[in-house]
C-alpha cells in the first residue's frame, strides 16, 4: 500500500538489468534461435516426430518412468519423512545425514551408484551369485534408470516432507485426537492435506527433473530409450539438428506444463487456508 | 541534552494512491516548536499517513506543501529532512550492537569519532542502556529495544521526533512504565514531537495537543481535557471513552425519559437526548434519584465496578462506580447527573 | 498394532538409507582397493587415487576455476536483482521471477542446444571454458536470486531501510551498511548452492564442453564408461572429498530457522522478566 520513496523505480530497474541483459542474451533470445530452427521445413520436425513410433515411444516410455519414479518416491519419503519428523530417538539426526548426503550427487555420480549397487561387479550380483547361484545384473535396463532415479528424488522430497512436517501446526492434529479420530483417520483428514501442497510441489519438480535428467542414463547406457538420450544421440551421432531441436523443444514443453499445473493447482489449494 | 525547537506547518498535504484510496483528505495543520503532538484514530484513518509526509516516506499530491519552520522541505527526501524516527516495530540493525546502532546517524555524517562517542554515552545514560552498550539487539527485550530506538532518533539532534506507535509492540504493563518515562524524556528534550497511536490513554497522558482523524480527515484539534470533555461532535466523543445515550421528551423542567426526569439548568435550550460519560453519574438510593432503573450487568474492573443499566432509556446505560460497590444484577438503582455534564451536551447540540 | 507400524516405518527408513549410503561406501572402497573382484583383502592402495589425479587434474582444475567464474558472475549480477525483486512486488516482478526459473524447469539439454545453436558458430568463444561459464551461470543464477529475495523479505529490509534513511543514509550508504550485512547469510547460502551445482553440472556441460574443456563430472562420465571399477571409484571418491563439505556448510548455513526460533523465545522470555 506504502508507496517506495527509498528504493526508487529507475535504481531498481538498474539493480535488475545485468539480470535481465544475462537472461535474454544466454538464454531468451538462444531459446528462440532453437525454436526458429525446430519449425522451419514448415514444422516438418514435428511432423515426423508424430509420425515415428520410435519418437513417441520414447516419449511414453520416460512419461511412465517418471510418473513410476514419482509415485514411489513420494509413498517412501513420506514414511520415512514423517517418521523422522515425528520422533525422536538416538540415530535420527544420523539417519537424517544418511538420507540426505547424495542431495549434491549429479546424475552421473548417481549412474555410477546404481552400477555398485546392480552392476556387473555389484552388490546384488554378488548376494544372488551367493544365494542362487546366477548373477543378477539389472543396472543397465530401464529398471537401473528406475533406481536411479529413485536415488536422485529421494534426498530431495525427504527434506521436503520434513519441512512440512515440521511446519505443521501440531494442535490441528491434536485437536482431530481430541474429538476422537484414529491415526489413520487424523493422517488421512488432517496430515495428508496439510501436507499435499507441497507434495504437489516436490512431486512436479520430481517428475520433471526424471523426464530431463540425461547424465543417470548416459553412464548406465547409450541404447536406453529415454527422451534425453533420444535427443543426444540424434544430435551428436546423427547430427541430426532438426530433430533434436524439435524434441528438446517437446520435452522442455512436458515438463513446464506439469510444473506450472501443479504450481496452479497448489496455488489454488493453499489459498483457502490462508 | 535539549533540542533546538523548530514549528512544522503542514498546507493542503492530501494523499492518495494509484488504486485510487485516498488515504488523507486535504489537510492543513501547524505543530508548535517544542510541542508534542499526538495523532490519535483508529487504523486506516490517515494518522500514520500523515506522519509518514512529515518524514518523507511519503510525497503529498500536487499541491501539498510542508514546512519545517520557514524551510520548505516538500521536495527533500527523507535523508536530508533530518528528522528522528522511532517505527512500530523499532527497525533496530540487526547486524549492528546497542551503541552501534545509536551511533549510525553520526557516522553517516561523518561526525568525528571523539564526538560520536561523547553523544552516544550521553544518550545511553540517558535512556539507561549503559550497562547494554555491547550487547546485540537480539539480547535485548522489548523495552530496552524500544529504549535504544528512541536514542538512535535522538542521536543526530532531529529537528522533529517522529514516533510511530512507540508502546504498541509492549505488553501492558511495561506499556504504562515507558510510557512515564517517555513523557518525562520528551519535556526534558524541549523537541517537537509528532507522535501516532491508537490507544487514547496514551495520547492523553503525552499529548499537549491531540489530532483526532478518521477516514483521512481530521475530526478536532484540542488539549487532552478540551477533546475529553468538550469532543466536536459524536464521533469524537464515541471514539474518546465511553458515551451512553439517553432518548426522551423535552419539557420545562428537563428532559423526561423512561427513567424518571432529568432536571436542566436553567437556559438549557431543547434537546431531545443526553449524552453521559460512565463518570458523570452518581449512584444513590433510588428514592431519593432522578432516574431510576435495574442493574443488568455488572462488571467488577477493580478500581471500579462498570454497570450497564436497564429502564433509563431506550437503550442500556454505561456508569461507573467504585469497586467497592457489589450490585447484583436485577437491584434497582438510582442515578444523579453532575451538573457539570450538561456543558460537554450543549456542544453536542450546538455540532448537531 | 501401533508398535508393528512403528517398526514397519523404521525398517523401510533403514531400508531407505541402506539403498542410499552402501553404494557411497562401496565405491569408496573400491577406489582404495587393489582389484576390487578380489574384494578387500586383495590389499588397500592409493594407486587409483594417484592415477587418477594424473589423468583427471586439468578437468577437477578446470571445473573450480568455472565454479567460481559463475559464483562471481551470480554475485554481480543475482544480488542486485534479488534484493531488487524483493522489493518490487507488481505483476512484472511475480512474471520475471517466473521466467528467470526456466532454464532450471526446463532440461538442461534443451537450454545447451539452444546455446549451441545461438553462439556455436563464434568458434574462439564456442570453444573457451568462458562457455560453459555461460551455461552454469542460466542455470544456476535462480538459485542465488531466490535465495537473497527470501532473505530480503524475511528480514523486513524495506523498514529496516527506512530507518537508516531517516538517519540521514543516502541510498548507496544504505546498502553498504544495512542491506548488504543483513542478506549476507543468504548471499552465502546461495553462493554455497551455486559452487555445488556447477562443480557437479553435467547435463549442459557434456553438450558444451570440447576436448579441452573437460570439466570433473565429463571426465567422471569418461572414467566410467573407460576406465575400471576403481578408478571411476577413486575418482568419485575425489568428487565426494571436495562436494561433502561444501553441502555440510551450506545446510548448516540455510538451517538460521532454528536459531531465529531459538532468539524470539529468548526475547520473550526476556520480556517476561523486563
Amino acid at each position: 500500500m506504502q508507496t517506495d520513496l527509498t528504493f526508487s523505480r529507475p535504481m531498481r530497474l538498474l539493480f535488475l538489468l545485468p539480470l535481465l541483459v544475462v537472461f535474454a542474451a544466454f538464454w531468451l533470445l538462444p531459446m528462440g534461435a532453437l525454436l526458429r530452427i525446430s519449425t522451419g521445413e514448415h514444422g516438418g520436425a514435428y511432423l515426423a516426430l508424430l509420425h515415428s513410433p520410435r519418437y513417441l515411444q520414447s516419449l511414453i516410455s520416460t512419461v511412465l518412468l517418471s510418473l513410476a519414479v514419482t509415485a514411489v518416491t513420494i509413498v517412501l519419503s513420506l514414511v520415512a519423512g514423517l517418521f523422522l519428523s515425528r520422533r525422536a530417538f538416538p540415530g535420527r539426526q544420523l539417519l537424517i545425514a544418511a538420507l540426505t548426503l547424495p542431495l549434491a550427487f549429479p546424475g552421473v555420480v548417481v549412474g555410477f551408484m546404481v552400477i555398485m549397487l546392480a552392476g556387473r561387479q555389484g552388490v546384488f550380483s554378488d548376494l544372488t551369485q551367493a544365494i542362487t547361484g546366477t548373477r543378477s545384473v539389472f543396472a543397465y535396463s530401464m529398471t537401473g534408470l528406475f533406481l536411479g532415479y529413485l536415488y536422485f528424488s529421494i534426498p530431495r522430497v525427504v527434506l521436503t516432507v520434513m519441512a512440512a512436517a515440521e511446519k505443521l501446526d501440531a494442535s490441528l492434529e491434536e485437536a482431530a485426537r481430541s474429538l476422537g479420530a484414529r491415526d489413520w483417520e487424523v493422517l488421512r483428514d488432517v496430515t495428508l492435506p496439510a501436507l499435499a501442497p507441497a507434495l504437489l510441489a516436490t512431486g512436479a519438480m520430481c517428475f520433471a527433473t526424471s523426464m530431463g535428467a540425461f547424465g543417470t542414463a548416459f553412464t548406465l547406457a547409450t541404447d536406453i530409450d529415454v527422451l534425453p538420450m533420444v535427443i543426444y544421440t540424434e544430435f551428436t551421432l546423427n547430427a541430426n539438428m532438426l530433430t533434436a531441436a524439435a524434441l528438446s523443444l517437446v520435452l522442455g514443453a512436458v515438463t513446464w506444463t506439469v510444473l506450472s499445473l501443479a504450481h496452479t493447482a497448489g496455488a489454488q489449494s493453499a489459498a483457502p487456508s490462508a | 541534552m535539549k533540542l533546538d525547537a523548530i514549528d512544522i506547518t503542514l498546507q493542503g498535504c492530501a494523499k492518495h494512491y494509484p488504486n485510487g484510496h485516498r488515504a488523507l483528505q486535504p489537510t492543513d495543520l501547524s505543530i508548535g516548536a517544542g510541542e508534542t503532538l499526538v495523532l490519535l484514530g483508529p487504523s486506516g484513518c490517515g494518522k500514520t499517513t500523515m506522519l509518514r509526509l512529515i518524514a518523507g516516506l511519503e510525497s503529498p499530491d500536487a499541491g501539498g506543501r510542508i514546512l519545517f519552520g520557514s524551510d520548505d522541505v516538500t521536495r527533500r527526501s527523507i535523508e536530508h529532512r533530518q528528522v528522528g524516527m522511532v517505527f512500530q516495530n523499532y527497525a533496530l540493525f540487526p547486524n549492528m550492537s546497542v551503541r552501534q546502532n545509536i551511533a549510525y546517524g553520526l557516522r553517516i555524517r561523518k561526525a568525528p569519532a571523539a564526538e560520536i562517542k561523547r553523544s552516544v554515552d550521553e544518550l545511553l545514560a540517558l535512556t539507561r542502556l549503559t550497562d547494554f552498550a555491547d550487547r546485540s539487539i537480539a539480547q535485548l527485550s522489548g523495552g530496552q529495544r524500544q529504549r535504544v530506538a528512541l536514542a538512535r532518533a535522538l542521536a543526530p539532534q532531529p529537528r522533529v521526533l517522529l514516533l510511530d506507535e512507540p508502546l504498541t509492540a509492549l505488553d501492558t504493563q511495561l506499556r504504562e512504565h515507558v510510557r512515564g518515562e517517555m513523557d518525562r524524556l520528551l519535556r526534558q528534550l524541549g523537541v517537537t514531537t509528532v507522535y501516532v497511536t491508537h490507544d487514547q490513554a496514551e495520547a492523553m497522558a503525552l499529548g499537549d495537543r491531540i489530532v483526532v482523524m478518521s477516514a483521512g480527515r481530521i475530526e478536532q484539534i484540542g488539549a487532552p481535557r478540551e477533546i475529553y470533555h468538550r469532543p466536536a461532535n459524536l464521533a469524537v466523543a464515541r471514539f474518546i471513552g465511553t458515551i451512553s445515550q439517553i432518548d426522551g421528551d423535552w419539557t420545562e423542567q428537563g428532559l423526561l425519559c423512561r427513567g424518571g426526569l432529568l432536571p436542566a439548568p436553567a437556559g438549557t435550550p431543547p434537546l431531545r437526548q443526553f449524552w453521559l460519560r460512565p463518570e458523570d453519574a452518581i449512584v444513590v438510593p433510588p428514592e431519593l434519584a432522578h432516574l431510576r432503573g435495574t442493574v443488568a450487568q455488572a462488571v467488577f474492573l477493580g478500581e471500579r465496578t462498570r454497570l450497564s443499566i436497564a429502564g433509563l432509556s431506550n437503550e442500556p446505560v454505561t456508569v461507573d462506580i467504585t469497586g467497592r460497590f457489589a450490585p447484583v444484577v436485577g437491584d434497582a438503582i438510582g442515578i444523579q447527573i453532575r451538573p457539570e455534564a450538561w456543558q460537554a451536551n450543549l456542544t453536542y447540540a450546538e455540532a448537531a | 498394532m501401533k508398535k508393528f507400524l512403528t517398526a514397519l516405518q523404521l525398517v523401510i527408513t533403514l531400508l531407505m538409507v541402506l539403498f542410499l549410503v552402501v553404494p557411497v561406501l562401496m565405491s569408496m572402497l573400491a577406489g582404495v582397493t587393489d582389484n576390487y573382484a578380489h574384494g578387500w583383502r586383495s590389499g588397500l592402495t592409493l594407486r587409483w587415487v594417484q592415477q587418477v589425479w594424473e589423468l583427471y587434474h586439468g578437468a577437477i582444475g578446470l571445473s573450480i576455476l568455472i565454479a567460481l567464474a559463475t559464483l562471481a558472475i551470480t554475485l554481480v549480477v543475482g544480488v542486485p536483482a534479488g534484493y531488487a525483486l524483493s522489493r518490487s512486488r507488481n505483476r512484472l516482478a511475480r512474471w520475471l521471477e517466473g521466467l528467470m526459473v526456466l532454464p532450471v524447469a526446463i532440461p538442461g539439454l534443451a537450454s545447451a542446444l539452444a546455446l549451441l545453436v545461438m553462439y556455436g558458430s563464434l568458434t574462439a568463444f564456442r570453444t573457451s571454458a568462458w562457455f560453459i561459464v555461460v551455461g552454469h551461470v542460466i542455470f544456476t543464477l535462480p538459485f542465488m536470486v531466490r535465495s537473497v529475495t527470501a532473505i530480503c523479505l524475511g528480514c523486513d529490509l524495506k523498514t529496516l531501510e527506512e530507518g537508516a534513511a531517516s538517519l540521514g543514509a543516502t541510498f548507496w550508504q544504505r546498502f553498504t551498511t544495512v542491506v548488504l550485512p543483513n542478506i549476507r547469510p543468504g548471499i552465502l547460502a546461495g553462493a554455497l548452492t551455486v559452487v555445488t551445482l556447477s562443480i557437479g553440472e553435467f547435463n549442459l556441460t557434456w553438450m558444451l564442453h570440447t576436448p579441452t574443456t573437460q570439466t570433473l563430472p565429463v571426465g567422471l562420465a569418461d572414467a566410467y564408461a573407460s576406465m575400471r571399477l576403481e578408478i571411476g571409484s577413486a575418482y568419485t571418491l575425489i568428487f565426494f572429498v571436495m562436494i561433502v563439505p561444501l553441502l555440510t556448510v551450506l545446510q548448516s548455513v540455510s538451517k538460521p530457522t532454528g536459531q531465529q526460533r531459538g532468539q524470539r523465545t529468548n526475547r520473550m522470555k526476556q520480556d517476561q522478566t523486563a
